[in-house]
This record gives structure tokens, C-alpha cells and sequence, in this order.
């Protein structure tokens, strides 16, 4: 069994769920990780406080793949203030893999373009 | 700029330990004369989770061989001084030590020292010649002319310096082999408002061998000043400047088997004595009043405040060496490694490598995509076999754009690597790909 490249990982991102265009959305972002150059794009429609769908765009990494195909399952139905104090933790938790240093940016890229959506803060998740 | 011969160790001189390769030669795979010096470089010797240590990412960085480091610590041990300032004994030595380092680097080369200025790196050589010459030299209705297969060092100076002015800052493209395309030189030198070109040795991605010679002629040609990003190209292959042609020079020391914190700008004379300095301060003047300085001499013009003088001795051991290993041995040896990369890399499915096709064309590296695995998972999963590759834009985004990919990864040889290390890649590619079940 590869400690990194899990059964449900790999299947996340040969296979992700919630990329796409979503229309009409509400909030909408887009970031790219420096490092490698990998983009990612999100469009969020809110009801009553509310994540009620969203959808990925961009490429990168089975681990940022699948990290935001994972996130996208959970962030559905979660309220915006919920979504705003998201932090790297939670995130690596939801993974369940051993993240790298220098994969941790990978993994949160699309945390860092959801929160940016729904907060206007474009730092890194700490 | 003429060939220098290796000026003698000055009298007085701290000893230092001659950098002796074991250039032993013996039979590679495709029967071409091979170097075996893997036993010089200390860091090879470790076994992190108990296998081999296989460095494939000397276009990054380069090793460095035991006299590169022994010299280093050597210095900082026994002949630590200021450089240019004292008068007792163990400065001089500090002195002799730093200006033979010049002298040996500038032959390695073929420049004179006085046109072998000392820089951090080849971002801030390239940065220096924006600065000091550009600003001074492209206005309005100038243009600059690079290519897109220039490293970000290469780009953005130009691209800030062209705004700033108000010229145009324009490109040569690549085409489907990774190479210029020298009708369109022609035609943009035809234009008459190019003053500058600055363009790579070997391209960083591509690996591309541009024909620098031939360049810089149709550049000087038509009035143009010319400018070399030779980062890639010194440690690998022959380049003797002054033959080259080329106005403006650059290339670094910790891509050379030499320590990080030193690069070297050569500068044809007569276009450094126009010039008005770059950074300003310490050592770069020759006298200071309340309302103004003239400047130093040349190549501490433009070598303002304390030098990396430990890193200069130690990067002229690293020339030492490998000029005793010799420049053509060593093209040999990285040109039969770079056709056993590729040649292995094709028996991969899926795999498909930018830039030419034939390896006489290339530096000694490879940059590729694996269709259903991501650059940086190629990396990791080589990682997990002891194989060290890059992955990611490589500094280089305008042309992953016209790749049309984000992200590539990459294999790059040096002195010290061998046909088993590249073997050892091609397994850790095969295993990857049935990790990611393909």
C-alpha cells in the first residue's frame, strides 16, 4: 500500500468530483501556486449562509487534485462563516496522507481559492 | 577580450591544494569516452534510506568536489582577511589569494580580469547590465530582442528596463525541435531599432545549444550589442568568450561545481568604461568627497562593498578542476549520457520530451511529460527510488506557455553522473507509472 499515492487518492484525482463550470454562481476566485505554476479556479453558489454548490476548474497534481475533488464533498452545504475559519489542519486531516513540506502547498491550494472566494483573504492557509 | 594564459601564482601566496581529478576514462554504453569521478564529490557517498544517492539535477545546482569544499573551508581557516584594504601580512595573502582566483577564472573562460567582474549570480549580472548599461542606452523607439526560451533572469530585467524606457521588448520564438529560427533574427535585426539582444547559451528547459558565434555576429553586424546567459552552458561545454563574440557574458559558480553566492559578468572593456556603475559604496570608488566619488577601475567599478572572497577562491579550484578533467571530456562525456537519457526515455509509454531530438544539439539535460501523471508525482515517485529530478516551470513560464504545458520534469546530467544513474531514473519511471496504475 503507497502511504502518498492512496487507492482513494489516486481515484480522486483520475476522477474529480465537483470541476467543472457552475452557473449562476455567487463568488468566484482564482489562484495559482508559484512554485509549479499550477492554477486552480472555484465558482460558489450560496443559499441562506450557506455553500449550496460548488466547482473546481484548473490541473495540477493527483495531491491538489484530489485534495480539492476530497474538500469539495465536505465544503457543500457548510456555512460561509464555517468555510472562513478553515484552516492547513483541517485540510491535511481530511487528506489522511503523510503531506511534505514541500507538497503542503499541493494540498491547500484549493483551500486557499475557497477562502479566498468567500473572505477576500488571499494568503496561504496556515 | 583575448585568451589569457594562467598567470603564476603570485609570490607569497598562501599554498592551496591543486584540484587533481581522478579522470579516469573508461567504455560507456555507447562505446564513447566516459569520466568516472563520481568518488570526488563527498554528497554522493550518502545512502539516504540506504540507497545510492542519484543526483540528476545539476542544471539546478551542481556537487561539489572535495578540493571545491576543502578550498572553502581552507580559506575561511588560514587567509580569512578583507580583500583591498590591508596592510599586514595575513591581508595580503587574503589579497593574492583573491586576485589569482580572478586570474584563474578569466583564463577558465578566456577573458581578461579586468573584464571578469564578480557578481552574486547571473540574475544580478544580467541585472547589472540593465541597470548601468540599459538605462542609460535604450530610450523611446528602442528595442530589446530576447527569445522565449529565456529563464526568468533573462526576461523580467528586460521587461522592467523596456517599460521604464518606453521601448518595445520583443521575442524570438522556438519552433517544434526547441531552436531559433535565424531568418527571424535577420528580420528583426533588419528592423534597425534593436539594440540590444540577450539570449541563452543552452536553454535550462530545451536544453537547445544556441549558435552563439553566428549569433553575435549578425547582432555586432547590425549594431547591436549582444548579451549571454551562459548559466547552463560553462559547466558543460568549451566556451572561450572572446570567441564567442558575445558583448555581455554571464554565467554562475554553484552551477559549475563551485559554491553558491558567486556568478561572473565578462564585459567587453571598452563598453564597461562608458558605463556608470551599479551598485555604489565600498571598493568601487576610487576617491569620495562631500559632493561626489569617482569610481574605481575596472573590474571593481562595478564590485561594490565586501566580495564573496572565500567563494571566488573556491570557485577558481572548481575552473582548476574542471579544466583538469578538460572541457571537450567533459562535453563527451555529458553528450553520451544525454543520448542514453533520451534514448531510455523513449522506452517509456506515454513519455514525451521537449526541445531537439538530437542530443549534438543539447546540454546535458532532458525535461518531459508521462500523460496521466503530474510533473511534480514524476518527481516524487523518483524521489522514492533515491532519484533527484526537478519538476515545475523551471523558471521559464513564458515558454512552458508556448509548450503549452504548466509544468515539465526534468533530468539533467553532470561530471559525476553515469549511464546506471540514468538506468536508475527509467525504473523509478516504470515503477511510478504502475503506482498511478497505468
Amino acid at each position: 500500500m503507497d502511504d502518498l499515492y492512496r487507492d482513494y487518492i489516486l481515484e480522486h484525482y483520475k476522477r474529480p468530483r465537483n470541476f467543472g463550470e457552475l452557473e449562476p454562481h455567487d463568488l468566484e476566485n482564482h489562484e495559482h501556486n508559484p512554485l509549479c505554476g499550477d492554477e486552480l479556479g472555484v465558482q460558489i453558489r450560496v443559499r441562506d449562509g450557506r455553500i449550496e454548490d460548488l466547482r473546481f476548474q484548473g490541473h495540477g497534481c493527483a495531491i491538489s487534485q484530489a485534495a480539492a475533488s476530497i474538500a469539495s464533498e465536505e465544503l457543500k452545504g457548510m456555512a460561509v462563516e464555517e468555510v472562513a475559519e478553515l484552516d492547513a489542519d483541517w485540510l491535511i486531516e481530511l487528506l489522511g496522507i503523510p503531506v511534505s513540506a514541500t507538497r503542503r502547498k499541493c494540498a491547500l491550494l484549493n483551500l486557499k481559492v475557497v477562502r479566498g472566494a468567500v473572505t477576500g483573504d488571499h494568503s496561504w492557509p496556515a | 577580450m583575448r585568451a589569457a594564459a594562467e598567470s603564476p601564482a603570485a609570490p607569497g601566496a598562501p599554498a592551496e591544494r591543486v584540484a587533481a581529478p581522478n579522470a579516469a576514462v573508461s567504455a560507456g554504453p555507447a562505446g564513447a569516452a566516459e569520466l568516472d569521478v563520481r568518488g570526488d564529490f563527498p554528497i554522493l557517498a550518502r545512502e539516504p534510506e540506504g540507497r545510492p544517492l542519484i543526483y540528476l539535477d545539476s542544471a539546478s545546482t551542481s556537487q561539489k568536489p572535495a578540493v571545491v569544499i576543502d578550498a572553502l573551508a581552507e580559506h575561511l581557516r588560514a587567509h580569512n582577511a578583507n580583500v583591498h584594504r590591508g596592510v599586514y601580512g595575513l591581508a595580503r595573502e587574503a589579497d593574492a589569494a583573491y586576485d589569482r582566483a580572478r586570474g584563474r577564472i578569466a583564463a577558465f573562460t578566456h577573458a581578461e580580469p579586468a573584464e571578469t567582474i564578480f557578481t552574486k549570480n547571473v540574475t544580478e549580472a544580467i541585472n547589472l547590465v540593465a541597470y548601468a548599461w540599459g538605462r542609460a542606452n535604450i530610450g523611446p523607439g528602442d528595442a530589446v530582442l530576447i527569445t522565449t526560451m529565456e529563464h526568468h533572469a533573462n526576461i523580467v530585467p528586460w521587461q522592467v528596463l523596456c517599460r521604464e524606457r518606453g521601448a518595445a521588448l520583443r521575442y524570438l520564438e522556438v519552433d517544434g525541435d526547441g531552436l531559433l529560427d535565424p531568418d527571424q533574427l535577420d528580420s528583426e535585426l533588419q528592423r534597425g531599432d534593436v539594440r540590444l539582444v540577450a539570449f541563452t547559451h543552452v536553454s535550462n528547459v530545451l536544453g537547445t545549444i544556441n549558435p552563439v558565434a553566428e549569433m553575435t555576429g549578425k547582432i555586432r553586424a547590425a549594431g547591436a550589442l549582444s548579451l549571454v546567459d551562459g548559466a547552463q552552458a560553462v559547466p558543460q561545454i568549451p566556451v572561450e568568450v572572446e570567441a564567442l563574440g558575445a558583448d555581455f557574458y554571464a554565467w554562475t559558480g554553484h552551477k559549475a561545481l563551485g559554491p553558491t553566492g558567486i556568478g561572473v559578468l565578462h564585459g567587453r572593456r571598452e563598453i564597461l568604461e562608458e558605463m556608470e556603475p551599479f551598485l555604489t559604496g565600498g571598493d568601487m570608488i576610487a576617491s569620495v568627497d562631500f559632493d561626489g566619488a569617482t569610481w574605481n577601475e575596472l573590474p571593481y567599478k562595478f564590485e561594490a562593498g565586501t566580495p564573496p572572497i572565500a567563494e571566488a577562491v573556491a570557485l577558481g579550484v572548481a575552473v582548476d578542476y574542471l579544466a583538469g578533467l578538460g572541457m571537450e571530456r567533459v562535453r563527451a562525456h555529458e553528450l553520451a549520457l544525454t543520448a542514453h537519457l533520451l534514448q531510455r526515455l523513449a522506452e517509456v509509454p506515454g513519455l514525451r520530451v521537449v526541445g531537439p531530438p538530437d542530443p549534438e544539439r543539447r546540454g546535458g539535460l532532458a525535461s518531459f511529460s508521462i500523460e496521466g501523471i503530474h510533473p511534480h508525482d514524476v518527481a516524487e515517485l523518483a524521489d522514492r527510488c533515491g532519484v533527484c529530478i526537478r519538476a515545475g516551470h523551471h523558471c521559464a513560464q513564458p515558454l512552458m506557455r508556448r509548450l503549452g504545458m504548466s509544468a515539465t520534469a526534468r533530468a539533467s546530467v553532470g561530471v559525476y553522473n553515469t549511464p546506471a544513474d540514468i538506468d536508475a531514473l527509467i525504473d523509478a519511471l516504470i515503477d511510478g507509472r504502475q503506482v498511478f496504475g497505468l
